[in-house]
């Protein structure tokens, strides 16, 4: 089903634009891609990362699930957040976690965040062409302690100590830029989180529903979860 | 901005800039960077003026095609003066940000601009109106403009506060603009502000090596 619409896609670019616009009896959705259009954030901290993601998961203009967990588990300390196709993420994020676990069972010890993210890079960038997929690698390892990898659209792999993603982070790296400080605490980097999360949410359509949070540190992974009515607010005009 | 030639399906094309206008207590700050580039390539100007006068009190921002910028503005300076003789009194803010606005409304066709007007009457003090790109106009009490403005929208909702001594609220715009210039690679150069209250008019400019800097740089 997907390579016929990527059939009709290609050899009739502006279908999908002109069936939206001009005939309002099918509604968009029929005919939109699963899209995280999204925000996504992890910060390093002194003994950990903090990672965050809005819940909004979108197909054109419906909210296909309005209370997504973005955040996905690939090892017992290592989190990747998605944005992008849903589908690639989701298919990606599947590959990783098997290789991973495989990796792990070799060395007999648990695995580098660094060598999870290589793993997303290296699906990411071979099958750059196909994909859609946007990622942060974040995760706790004895090595190197708590570490922020960024993955992405086209395959690039780089290390950050604070990273923003999707569709809603064009909106806050002003926020992000200027907040943030090497040497903050646990608490200080979920406030961060939390609120530059509620910013990207207010101005991106694509993005919004609840804040979901987690801490990975060597004590383990700490999640929770900030509705919409107990989000910050701030003076808006 | 960019001289950029005119393609009528691109609607909503924001072009190199980053402008912005805010309300403190007793004035208005505008600002804007100071880059103009061609087709994101080449900058073709380091210090150009976006933060043009229209009136003794009244300044306005464009974000959109120069050519447009000037010919509109041009057509926006006169009216206003010649209002201005008709009322024998300074034309009003509004007076000006909906000059703007009919120029952009009855031209929507071929036009590609939005416009920040900001500045200070006797009836309702400090003013900040925005036209938007097909001929709306709003009153708002801070507003941002242009390719660079999508990066600081977190920032100017979380730090924006009504009311601000004069100080703080250019802190707050230089703040904004050095931002956005880090981020948008067709904003940049040094950052035009205009401090407009009851007294009269001040230009602030702060170069690219006294701008903020963040934790990255």
């Amino acid at each position: 089903r997907d390579k016929m619409a990527a059939a009709v896609a290609t050899m009739m670019p502006n279908l999908g634009q002109q069936i939206s616009s001009k005939n309002d009896m099918i509604p968009d959705w029929t005919s939109q891609e699963v899209s995280t259009g999204t925000t996504i954030m992890a910060v390093e901290y002194d003994g950990g990362v903090v990672i965050g993601a809005d819940s909004r998961t979108t197909t054109g203009a419906y909210i296909a699930n309005r209370v997504t967990d973005k955040l996905t588990p690939i090892h017992d300390r290592i989190f990747c957040c998605r944005s992008g196709s849903a589908a690639d993420t989701q298919a990606i994020a599947d590959v990783v976690t098997y290789q991973l676990g495989f990796h792990s069972i070799e060395l007999d010890e648990p695995p580098l965040v660094e060598t999870a993210a290589n793993l997303f890079r290296a699906s990411c960038y071979r099958y750059r062409e196909e994909l859609t997929a946007g990622i942060l690698v974040a995760g706790w390892d004895r090595r190197k302690g708590g570490q922020v990898y960024c993955v992405p659209i086209g395959g690039m792999l780089v290390r950050q100590p604070v990273s923003v993603g999707g569709s809603g982070s064009t909106y806050i790296y002003g926020f992000m830029d200027s907040n943030y400080k090497p040497g903050l605490t646990k608490e200080q980097c979920l406030e961060l989180t939390a609120a530059a999360l509620s910013l990207a949410m207010e101005r991106d359509g694509s993005s919004g529903g609840v804040v979901r949070l987690a801490t990975i540190s060597e004590d383990g992974v700490e999640r929770r979860v900030i509705l919409g009515n107990q989000l910050p607010k701030f003076s808006t005009h | 901005m960019e001289k950029h030639c005119m393609d009528s399906q691109v609607k909503g094309v924001s072009t190199g800039t980053t402008i912005l206008a805010a309300i403190f207590d007793g004035g208005v700050v505008i600002g804007s960077d100071s880059r103009a580039s061609i087709g994101g390539e080449y900058v073709s100007s380091k210090t150009i003026n976006k933060v043009i006068q229209v009136h003794d009190r009244i300044f306005c921002c464009m974000a959109g095609s120069l050519a447009d910028a000037q010919a509109v503005t041009k057509a926006a300076k006169f009216h206003l003066s010649f209002h201005s003789v008709q009322m024998e009194s300074p034309p009003l803010v509004i007076a000006a940000a909906s000059v703007l606005k009919e120029l952009c409304y009855k031209n929507k066709e071929e036009l590609q601009a939005g416009f920040i007007t900001a500045g200070w009457d006797m009836k309702k003090g400090p003013q900040v109106y925005v036209v938007a790109l097909g001929g709306m106009l709003v009153r708002q009490p801070v507003t941002i403009g242009g390719s660079g403005s999508t990066f600081i929208y977190g920032y100017v909702d979380a730090k924006y506060k009504p009311s601000m001594t004069k100080e703080e609220c250019l802190q707050f715009a230089t703040n904004a603009l050095a931002l956005a210039m880090g981020r948008d690679n067709v904003s940049g150069g040094v950052a035009n502000l205009v401090v407009i209250t009851e007294t009269g008019v001040e230009h602030v400019v702060v170069p690219g090596d006294k701008l903020p800097r963040f934790h990255d740089e």
